[in-house]
């Protein structure tokens, strides 16, 4: 294959990678719709906030207290945005080392998620931070007894594999050859690497809570929980997937074209495997709940009921709607399915870290509009940066050219 | 062998003094029994029958710590106060049904195996040998989670500040090395904070609390919560009413993780072998005939 791109200026590289072959007017008037311009504003307002936090101080900014230490930016950016990212290697896995070559069209596309969903948990993580930059210190004191360490190193390690892995496109859309041959050759490695990694990351996260027993409701609490997280990572990152992929073959399905992709039969293979781990997951979580002594408060007021609602709403009617769509190859019913899942796993989080935690305390921390938007201007740099990626490298189809 | 009041704190005085020349290696045990695990740390026994409500531990506690002065104003105890980031020490005020007031004195309880210092990834929380949980603001990140993991809510933070701190007593671990007491114990005037080893005061409490059923309630706060605490109190008003958290468990915090973090290692060394044994499973069929995938799976060394 001959395809190196013509060795020119770097004005008409920058033309043909970043501009897409357009001029700097012409692109920027072509993609400034409404929403697009609506997001970046949001995301300007964002940065503006994070600026303000380190200038301000946390309690500026945030409605943390002595109380309630944790706030969004630690339950849904970093709790959530990592929970989401389990696609990566879920189905990494899935193609690498179990061979399922029919998910191969995914694969990318799951990776980049990954890399995106942990760079914006580590961004969450530093406006978050009251000292950033003592992170090093992690990699200079032995805090080998807590979990927080475990999950400091494991992010370190995880997010760097997944730049690797993501590196794997990116080179092959500068056209480095040789870095691009010399990482695929990698790429089985990297998997299991990330296979490990995460196994460790999404429970240790769960293990975060286990030395809180006074805090967080016994519902959820379980020495077990790290098992939880882990269970509820792999569901995350396979309903993550089929909603990704449904959304994408939406909105990208020009570059679907000559794929050849059965995306219905993979959308009803991941749905099976959906409804079977999300079953183990609700049977676990009864579980933990009689292990902690703790049915009697199945049902009992507000958190109790709360419970029924995450328990049965978000983890048990999805289950059977994954069951029932991939028994009856009900495509739209595993869509439905995979999203509920998405927004039950999104509840369980926030649930642990900032709505039953803290249940017996009088007051109640709700976040400020600060945190909320700092919080939804990350999410939108993530899908924005999503879609800058796949509209240039090879992520959702291969690079034009290459068969 | 019995003590009176005095002679007790003179000797844990002398005790004090002692330790304060040689830091203790070995805790002194009576013959036959076992030394249990922090009995030779420097402890406080705050009795609180005997407290007077004077308030110069808090007075002392900001001079030695540079804090704001409290302000020694009565209004403060109908709010029965948390420590803060400027005050490392409160003293609260419960009125009991004789309607005669009860003082305590509240600061971190310096446990012996700390939840806090556990939870710290980068030990700006690390525990003293002698004793005190003592924290090292250079070394720490602002990652909170030693609030999220202390029993008692004792790590307070500097929300306000753009460069923040955790604050909290540190049981002037600083001033001991030095051989002097803690701010706070200097200047008791009533004996109710009684300064020593912590076997040594185990021991006083229970002679107080068990020889005079009907002055104490039966317990000793910090003998065994979160696994023992270097701060122990005894009292003549539930423990719930002067504002202690009772739901905290008997064992020591730290442990709880212990089998969470036995996951790495089980992972580490047994998660690559099984994913390459899968993957040479897997792709067994395409070796045998040389055929592999059109994807990018399929390449074999």
């Amino acid at each position: 294959m001959d395809s190196v791109a013509t060795p020119a200026t770097a004005q008409s590289w920058f033309r043909q990678k970043i501009l897409l072959g357009e001029t700097l007017p012409e692109y920027v008037k072509e993609r400034m719709t409404a929403p697009i311009i609506a997001s970046l504003l949001v995301i300007a307002a964002g940065l503006t906030l994070i600026v303000y936090r380190f200038y301000a101080g946390l309690g500026a900014a945030t409605n943390l207290s002595q109380n309630q230490p944790w706030g969004i930016w630690i339950g849904f950016d970093m709790m959530t945005g990592i929970c989401l990212a389990a696609g990566g290697f879920t189905i990494g896995a899935a193609v690498e080392i179990f061979g399922l070559e029919e998910y191969h069209a995914i694969e990318r596309p799951a990776i980049l998620t990954g890399f995106l969903g942990y760079i914006l948990a580590i961004i969450g993580l530093i406006v978050d931070l009251g000292k950033p930059w003592n992170m090093v210190q992690v990699t200079m004191r032995n805090g080998t007894q807590s979990v927080l360490f475990e999950v400091a190193w494991c992010v370190m390690c995880y997010t760097s594999v997944l730049a690797l892995e993501f590196a794997v496109p990116f080179f092959e859309w500068l056209g480095w050859k040789k870095v691009y041959s010399l990482l695929k050759k990698t790429l089985l490695g990297l998997t299991v690497l990330s296979v490990m990694f995460s196994t460790m990351h999404q429970s240790a996260l769960g293990s975060l809570f286990i030395i809180a027993p006074g805090r967080l409701h016994p519902l959820w609490y379980s020495e077990s929980i790290f098992i939880f997280f882990f269970v509820s990572a792999l569901i995350a990152g396979i309903s993550m997937v089929i909603v990704e992929s449904s959304i994408s073959h939406a909105i990208f399905s020009k570059q679907f074209v000559g794929q050849h992709v059965d995306a219905d039969e993979l959308t009803l293979g991941l749905g099976k495997a959906g409804a079977v781990v999300m079953f183990a997951y609700f049977f676990l979580k009864l579980q933990g709940v009689v292990d902690n002594h703790a049915v009697e408060f199945i049902g009992k007021g507000f958190y109790g009921k709360w419970w029924l609602v995450e328990m049965l709403g978000f983890v048990l009617f999805p289950t059977l709607l994954y069951a029932w769509g991939a028994r009856n190859r009900r495509v739209k019913a595993v869509r439905w399915a995979a999203a509920i899942a998405v927004l039950g796993i999104v509840f369980n989080r926030l649930n642990i870290s900032v709505i039953a935690f803290n249940y017996n305390q009088e007051i109640r921390y709700v976040p400020s509009w600060m945190e909320v938007l700092v919080s939804v201007s990350l999410v939108l740099i993530g899908i924005l940066a999503f879609r800058w990626i796949v509209h240039r490298m090879p992520v959702l189809h291969p690079l034009e050219g290459e068969k | 062998m019995k003590l009176s009041r005095r002679s007790f704190l003179q000797l844990a005085g002398a005790g004090g003094t002692a330790a304060l020349v040689t830091l203790p290696t070995k805790s002194a045990s009576v013959e036959g029994v076992e030394p249990s695990p922090g009995d030779a740390e420097r402890s406080v026994l705050v009795d609180t029958t005997v407290c007077i409500g004077c308030r110069a531990c808090e007075a002392a506690c900001a001079e030695v710590n540079g804090l704001p002065d409290p302000s020694l104003d009565e209004v403060v105890y109908p709010l029965m106060r948390q420590t803060g980031p400027e005050s490392f020490t409160v003293v609260n005020r419960v009125i009991r049904k004789n309607g005669k007031p009860r003082y305590v004195k509240r600061q971190c309880m310096h446990c012996i195996e700390p939840a806090c210092a556990s939870a710290c990834p980068v030990r700006a929380l690390d525990k003293e040998p002698f004793g005190p949980v003592n924290y090292h603001a250079d070394r720490c990140m602002g990652c909170r989670y030693c609030m999220v993991a202390c029993p008692f809510r004792v790590p307070k933070y500097e929300y306000a500040k753009a460069i923040p701190r955790v604050r909290k007593c540190t049981f002037c671990a600083e001033r001991q090395k030095e051989g002097k007491k803690p701010g706070c114990v200097g200047v008791c005037p009533s004996g109710a904070l009684n300064f020593g080893r912590r076997g040594e005061l185990l021991l006083e409490a229970r002679r107080r609390v068990f020889g005079n059923p009907d002055r104490y309630v039966q317990h000793i706060y910090g003998e065994n919560e979160a696994g023992g605490t270097n701060w122990m109190y005894i009292t003549d008003v539930p423990f719930e009413k002067l504002g202690f958290e009772v739901a905290v468990n008997d064992t020591y915090y730290p442990k709880l993780v212990k089998g969470a973090l036995g996951v790495p290692p089980v992972v580490m060394t047994l998660w690559p072998p099984l994913l390459m044994g899968i993957y040479a499973i897997t792709h067994r069929k395409e070796n045998g005939n040389g055929n592999s995938g059109p994807g990018e799976g399929g390449h074999h060394g």
